[in-house]
């Protein structure tokens, strides 16, 4: 019985003892990574992944799919960024930005709920909607908020300091306490889970599931926007192909984590180790300085064995 | 003298905390039939998966054809001539019934085609054998559940076990698929095969069965000749204790009109109108397929209806949806509780409380852990559901207790009007008696409860009164004084009579 708990915590933490592993061997071949200055350089790398895979968890948590993440991402930054130069309050904004990124989401939801359309492909289409309407909308080029009133404070949103650590890493933190919150301690989290597991059960048992999807593609929308604002404000600038194959990225950081493609089995913790483990991996070769093109090999090698290792262990 | 074909010997299977089985013996024998019985979580499913190499055991030895033998999967004991023909249909509802048959060992020409015209020939001649008369092109899923279970035994029979294991196969099959299933088994007997024989319906094993062996609580209680037993024999066996009465009907008195259903019509149900008073059960009976579920479902809001209308308590209630249902006071308990009714990787408590979790959270949406808990924790006190504890995963219980979770999340609802569909199917003897007794008490305390069911004597014994429904229409309206199985089958086949108002 002792040895079955023992085991049973193990497979519970295994993602958190590999990223640990993972770590202490960039750290016996690059001592430097362990730098207070580096530490925080990879949370903040991370964050921008990491905010749009907790709105990835919740939709696969549900058994669907947000292909359309990162060009939403893409054109909450270019009209962040136009809104910034046209002279408009930092909060009207973010504000605005969060709600196009939620209508957006809330379209596919409804597309995907009421029109009964997969979710890959209504995301799909949905993603290439958004990428051609930031294109049009930007004409294809940066929009450059330096020349700005309120260019510097907008800056602060990525670039900026609180006592000593980067503003990003605050609002990641938040959003993946809420996260959890709603996950684990509401209705809507409930419903999340159940839904995975057997939608049809959820539906008998009284649930409108079409109100749970359009409200989880709705997040996620609005979660892809607000790391669009992040990344816009970093570059003080807002580039057209912002953004492109980040979906992918927060996709295996979900799956990283442990949660299952299939729906209602996973956690939004798993997910923060899945970014972690990509963001670590991405430092660590540039401190190792391998070439970009070998760094897409070793992270696509990364994925299957970890994804392969989970699967045994099942 | 009766041989055993294969000897299973001290087996012990251990899950994480539970001990499902504990050092059981267990053995089938040539060319008869054994029946296994049990009550739910007795252990029979369990025993049966180590067999067929689902799960490995834990402890004990398994003697096939005087071998030591040991099974890592399914496939193995396939090959070493085991079938088992699961509760749960294991078919492909897009394919053909010959395809199905043949997954996997489709017959192949010299290029490596499907050789359809062999396959569907094949197919004819095993299912013709079964007495079923589909051509073997239909497609699977567009069949009755009972002719897909033919399917299954059709496939088994492909495979030319020696050994077959047919886990409850009659659960739903109509009277005229039993007797031919029997008939296949007695044949299949002359032919020098042996069979096991899992099922709930005791009246079946003195008709089949040549042995049985008792487990209980997961330990093997007994094996006995059928010849030496008697139906209240076995139950004792079951259960440990003895059974007086199967059916614990009681008299309530009815209070007034709770629900009015008229001229009720859509793609499933034509023209149907009924009553039904608080403290009153109504039993509906009829064939697979009569639309019965699909009454209940659409009076509960989960298919539209077309014409028509609902009053509850006298007043007008539109019901378009189960939230709409529920509102309105009315709950379903599914009759198929894996596919529709749990959510089986999800707890107790998650399950229990899924339709009522408004009430155990504040209006911005927060769950009260504490709340949630003690209500779960009484129900599984008072359901006497079997499990260590309302954390437990709902797949990992058995049965009987997967049902009692799915009738505790109907009642967290506080319906004022309970639809059971199938409350019992699938359930032990011991499990089948104390959900007869819960449906009793919601009797009691003034709910209005339809049950769907096939069974007759079920129907016989709980329901105030009974309606039977043949192709969507309500075909007999009979009072429990002058219902009897007879008048009720003479009604579900849609011969006019027994005696409608």
């Amino acid at each position: 019985m002792r040895t079955l708990l023992q085991k049973d915590t193990l497979m519970k933490y295994k993602s958190v003892i590999g990223l640990i592993l993972f770590s202490a061997i960039v750290t016996i071949i690059n001592p430097s990574f362990l730098s207070m200055s580096n530490i925080l350089n990879v949370f903040r790398q991370t964050s921008i992944n990491a905010i749009i895979a907790a709105g990835m968890t919740f939709i696969i948590l549900t058994g669907g799919i947000d292909l359309s993440v990162g060009s939403v991402l893409g054109l909450a930054g270019a009209i962040a960024a136009s809104m910034v130069t046209g002279g408009q309050n930092i909060v009207v904004v973010l504000l605005a930005a969060i709600l196009i990124g939620a209508a957006i989401g809330a379209v596919s939801g409804i597309v995907i709920s009421k029109g009964k359309v997969q979710a890959f492909i209504a995301t799909l289409a949905m993603m290439t909607l958004a990428r051609g309407y930031t294109l049009v909308y930007t004409d294809g080029k940066p929009i450059g908020v330096e020349e700005a009133k309120s260019a510097e404070v907008f800056a602060s949103i990525g670039s900026g300091y609180l006592f000593g650590i980067p503003i990003p890493i605050y609002i990641t933190a938040l959003v993946f306490i809420m996260s959890y919150y709603i996950l684990k301690h509401t209705r809507f989290g409930r419903y999340v889970y159940a839904m995975g597991g057997n939608e049809e059960a959820t539906k008998l048992s009284g649930i409108n599931v079409d109100r749970v999807k359009i409200y989880v593609y709705a997040l996620s929308g609005a979660l892809a926007a607000l790391a669009g604002i992040i990344v816009t404000a970093r570059l003080s600038s807002a580039q057209p192909q912002a953004g492109s194959g980040y979906e992918l990225d927060a996709i295996a950081a979900v799956v990283l984590g442990g949660t299952s493609l299939a729906g209602g089995i996973g956690s939004i913790f798993g997910t923060i180790v899945g970014a972690l483990i990509i963001g670590i991996l991405n430092n660590a070769l540039n401190l190792m300085n391998v070439s970009s093109y070998y760094q897409l090999l070793a992270k696509g090698l990364v994925i299957l064995i970890a994804v392969l290792l989970d699967r045994k262990n099942k | 003298m009766d041989q055993a074909i294969l000897e299973m010997k001290g087996i012990t299977k251990e899950f994480p905390g539970v001990k499902a089985l504990n050092s059981v013996n267990f053995r089938i024998v040539q060319g008869k039939v054994m029946a296994l019985l049990g009550e739910n979580g007795a252990g029979k499913s369990t025993l049966m998966k180590i067999l067929t190499g689902v799960y490995p055991k834990t402890h004990g030895t398994i003697i096939y054809e005087n071998k030591e033998v040991t099974f890592n999967t399914t496939k193995d004991s396939q090959e070493s001539g085991i079938a088992i023909i699961h509760q749960e249909l294991n078919l492909i509802p897009q394919l053909t019934m010959g395809e199905n048959i043949f997954l996997g060992r489709e017959p192949v020409n010299a290029m490596r085609k499907i050789d359809s015209k062999a396959l569907y020939k094949e197919a004819e001649k095993l299912l013709r054998r079964l007495g079923v008369t589909e051509d073997p092109r239909t497609i699977t899923g567009e069949l009755s559940i009972g002719k897909q279970q033919m399917v299954e035994i059709a496939k088994a029979l492909s495979l030319d076990a020696k050994i077959i294991i047919m886990d409850e196969p009659t659960d739903a099959l109509t009277d005229n698929e039993t007797e031919n299933l029997f008939r296949v088994m007695r044949e299949l007997k002359k032919e020098g095969r042996s069979l096991v024989y899992i099922s709930h319906r005791l009246k079946e094993i003195f008709e089949v069965c040549d042995y049985a062996t008792v487990l209980r609580d997961g330990e093997f209680v007994a094996e006995h000749a059928v010849s030496e037993l008697t139906e209240d024999k076995i139950i004792e066996l079951m259960v440990g204790r003895k059974l007086t009465e199967q059916f614990p009907r009681i008299e309530s008195k009815l209070g007034e009109c709770q629900l009015e259903v008229r001229h009720l019509s859509n793609e499933y149900v034509k023209d149907v109108s009924f009553t039904l008073r608080k403290g009153e059960i109504i039993g509906i009976s009829g064939l697979m397929g009569a639309g019965r579920t699909e009454l209940a479902k659409t009076i509960y809001g989960a298919i539209p209806k077309e014409g028509g209308e609902i009053l509850i308590g006298g007043k007008l209630a539109e019901i378009r949806s189960p939230q709409q249902g529920i509102k309105a006071g009315i709950s379903y308990v599914s009759e198929d509780r894996k596919r529709n009714g749990l959510v089986l990787g999800l707890s107790i408590k998650e399950n229990m409380t899924l339709s009522s979790l408004k009430s155990f959270s504040s209006a911005l949406g927060t769950l009260s852990n504490i709340q949630e808990e003690e209500a779960s924790k009484n129900y599984v006190k008072n359901m006497s559901i079997r499990t260590p504890g309302i954390n437990q995963l709902v797949k990992n219980l058995s049965g009987g207790n997967q049902q009692k979770v799915s009738i505790t999340k109907s009642l967290m609802t506080k319906p004022k009007i309970l639809i059971l569909d199938e409350p019992t199917r699938g359930v032990d003897v011991g499990a089948k008696k104390e959900i007869y007794d819960i449906i009793n008490n919601f009797k009691k305390e003034g709910m209005s409860i339809i049950m769907i069911s096939s069974e007759i004597p079920e129907i016989l014994g709980m329901s105030d009164r009974i309606l039977v429904m043949h192709e969507g229409r309500i075909t007999g309206e009979l009072n429990r004084e002058e219902a009897t199985q007879e008048s009720i089958m003479k009604c579900a086949v849609g011969a006019k009579g027994g005696a409608s108002k």
